[in-house]
């Protein structure tokens, strides 16, 4: 009875069911068979063997990881630059955003936010090939203007301390346009009574700013900044590979679990251990967003992800 | 995005009027300084790759790389249309990959958030489940890349460009959120005159949807025309890159790029203006996203903030 019922469903939706398979196939075939593939990560790999012949190795993989230290390394450097990320950008985007909806030149406003849209555009390559302009040894601009006011000339590509402060520039640069774009959607869409009731009762503009615009973009700002929490065991891999590459001397400020898993796998041909790292990143990354998730049901149940 | 500042009449006593008069000039003043020095901060860096592509070689050998051209050339440019092969190839290949891509990308997504934004459909939630799942918990590259490597066989194709980026939950979240929003009465109207599930798709929801299609489509596009990954990952064929790679190539390998200019013409090594080649490729595999972006960039705001809406 049960039975002849799912398959008149089956018939009745024949058409969409059929409209919804290339996606279901992607999926499976992209997403969910190399799900099944974590089982490398307690394998020894060899290429005869393969994914499913190669012999088991319990938890060897993921002890190297661990006992190497790389494990304690990538993992700090991820959430460490995504938590910077997370703070600098946004209160750069606030603050352009609320700058843009203050400001009384319409065509002012429009080239500048057109401007700070720019880099979104662009991709992680070219802003390496930038990096590469501004921060080379030898004809680098950074170079250029400290010899300039008589200073000597800095070697960044081999020098780590430097590289947390590029990278949440590059970030802050990177992001900017768009994050600004969401606030100012935010700030648009505030009730103009309250700026007006705040006017009679004889507040200034800042007054009103630090009032009535700042509080009404917490929402958002929650938000945004607990789905990103969620995300902060996945680095960019993108923008580390461009900016730093394969550049061992700047490993231990620069490497991240995303560019490690790589490097793991197509310099270092360590398999196993890849799979490993890759497998740590995806529990971590589980668990931090359920736990954003959960923290942003918690506090507006209809902007949960689920 | 309308945004006038709102337009308050202030309805105070007079010295308070000028009070709050004078702290408006201010916040104009500290909005019209900070806003130009952050678009400056935006805009800068690629001022500076224009015109280090417009040095002469031996001046940045000499001073390094400089805001303004000391000595103006077009050495570099010059270089780069003279022996094109490479670099045309390039472009074929990521004009051919982001068409494509784009193509069936949009499709299958639009076909996709169609079904999932039906509410007759008995199963919605359980496949949007399926696809949604996705993005929480993953296999890792490891998996993935073997899989696509040794088990789909698609090491140096055209197709490892277009696949693996085809679709995105996303885009398919952000469209069906769009089409949930179409009025039923139009699609049970069509059922009532005898149309089926895929031609009320195609002769009804896909019209409708053109503002989000758009959007969701230019989407598509960038990301195709600003990979490199899949080829980093994928590609060692030269013949086979596409231009963000070559570029990445390019910039991480010069000797390459000499040896291959020599064999197409006969240029001496010394000839070649490394650094301001450099400079001058970055230029011409970015230009066209320059040049377009300010016209299609209204699309890009309406899809982030129905996806900062929607998440």
């Amino acid at each position: 009875m049960k039975q002849s019922g799912f398959w008149n469903d089956v018939k009745k939706y024949k058409v969409l069911l059929l409209m919804l398979t290339p996606a279901v196939l992607f999926f499976l075939l992209f997403a969910y068979v190399p799900m099944a593939g974590i089982v490398l990560a307690f394998k020894q790999y060899n290429y005869t063997g393969g994914v499913f012949g190669s012999p088991w190795n319990g938890l060897d993989n993921f002890r190297f990881f661990f006992d190497s230290g790389d494990a304690w390394r990538v993992t700090r450097n991820t959430a460490l630059y995504n938590i910077a990320f997370i703070v600098v950008n946004n209160v750069v985007q606030i603050f352009a955003a609320i700058l843009l909806f203050e400001v009384a030149g319409k065509w002012f406003r429009k080239i500048t936010q057109t401007v700070m849209f720019l880099p979104y555009f662009i991709s992680w390559v070219v802003v390496g090939a930038i990096a590469y302009n501004l921060f080379n040894f030898d004809y680098g601009t950074i170079n250029v203007l400290l010899n300039a006011i008589g200073l000597e000339s800095i070697d960044i590509y081999n020098t780590a301390a430097y590289w947390p402060v590029i990278l949440v520039i590059v970030s802050a640069w990177k992001t900017l346009g768009y994050g600004t774009i969401m606030y100012l959607a935010a700030i648009t869409s505030i009730d103009t009574e309250m700026y007006e009731a705040a006017e009679i009762d004889g507040a200034n503009v800042f007054q009103r700013i630090r009032k009535i615009t700042i509080p009404n973009l917490y929402p958002t700002v929650i938000i945004l900044v607990l789905l990103a929490i969620g995300n902060i065991f996945r680095g960019d891999f993108g923008m580390f590979y461009n900016m730093v590459g394969n550049n061992g001397l700047l490993f231990s400020s620069t490497d991240v679990i995303d560019t490690f898993v790589f490097r793991m796998l197509t310099t270092s041909n360590e398999i196993g251990m890849s799979a490993a790292a890759g497998f740590y990143q995806s529990i971590l990354g589980f668990a931090t967003i359920m736990l954003a998730n959960y923290a942003v049901r918690k506090y507006d149940k209809d902007r949960a992800l689920f | 995005m309308s945004t006038m500042a709102p337009n308050l009449q202030p309805a105070a006593k007079p010295e308070a009027r000028k009070r709050r008069s004078m702290d408006r000039l201010l916040l104009q003043i500290i909005g019209y300084i900070a806003l130009t020095l952050l678009a400056v901060f935006c805009l800068f860096p690629f001022i500076l790759v224009i015109s280090s592509s417009l040095t002469e070689e031996s001046k940045i050998i000499e001073n390094g790389f400089q805001l303004i051209p000391t000595a103006f050339s077009l050495e570099a440019y010059g270089i780069l249309f003279k022996y094109p092969q490479e670099m045309l190839k390039a472009y074929g290949i990521t004009i051919s990959v982001t068409l494509l891509g784009t193509l069936f990308g949009l499709f299958l997504t639009s076909m996709t958030a169609y079904v999932l934004a039906r509410k007759d459909f008995k199963w919605r939630s359980h496949f949007s489940f399926f696809f949604f799942f996705t993005t929480l918990f993953s296999g890792g590259l490891v998996p993935w890349y073997l899989l696509i490597v040794n088990y789909l066989d698609l090491k140096d194709t055209l197709i490892v460009l277009i696949l693996p980026m085809l679709m995105n939950v996303f885009y398919i979240i952000v469209m069906k959120s769009f089409m949930s929003s179409i009025p039923e009465a139009i699609i049970e109207s069509a059922k009532i005159d005898g149309a089926g599930d895929f031609s009320i798709f195609l002769r009804f929801v896909i019209p409708l949807s053109k503002p989000a299609l758009a959007t969701i489509g230019l989407f598509i596009a960038l990301g195709y025309w600003n990979d490199w990954y899949n080829a980093l990952l994928f590609i060692s064929n030269s013949d086979l890159m596409p231009l963000q790679y070559y570029l990445y190539r390019l910039l991480g390998n010069m000797d390459g790029m000499r040896k291959a200019m020599m064999a197409a013409g006969a240029v001496v090594s010394s000839d070649i203006p490394t650094e301001s080649l450099k400079m001058a490729m970055t230029i011409v595999a970015t230009g066209p996203i320059m040049i377009v972006y300010p016209f299609i960039q209204r699309y890009f705001v309406q899809g982030l903030t129905i996806g900062a809406v929607k998440g």
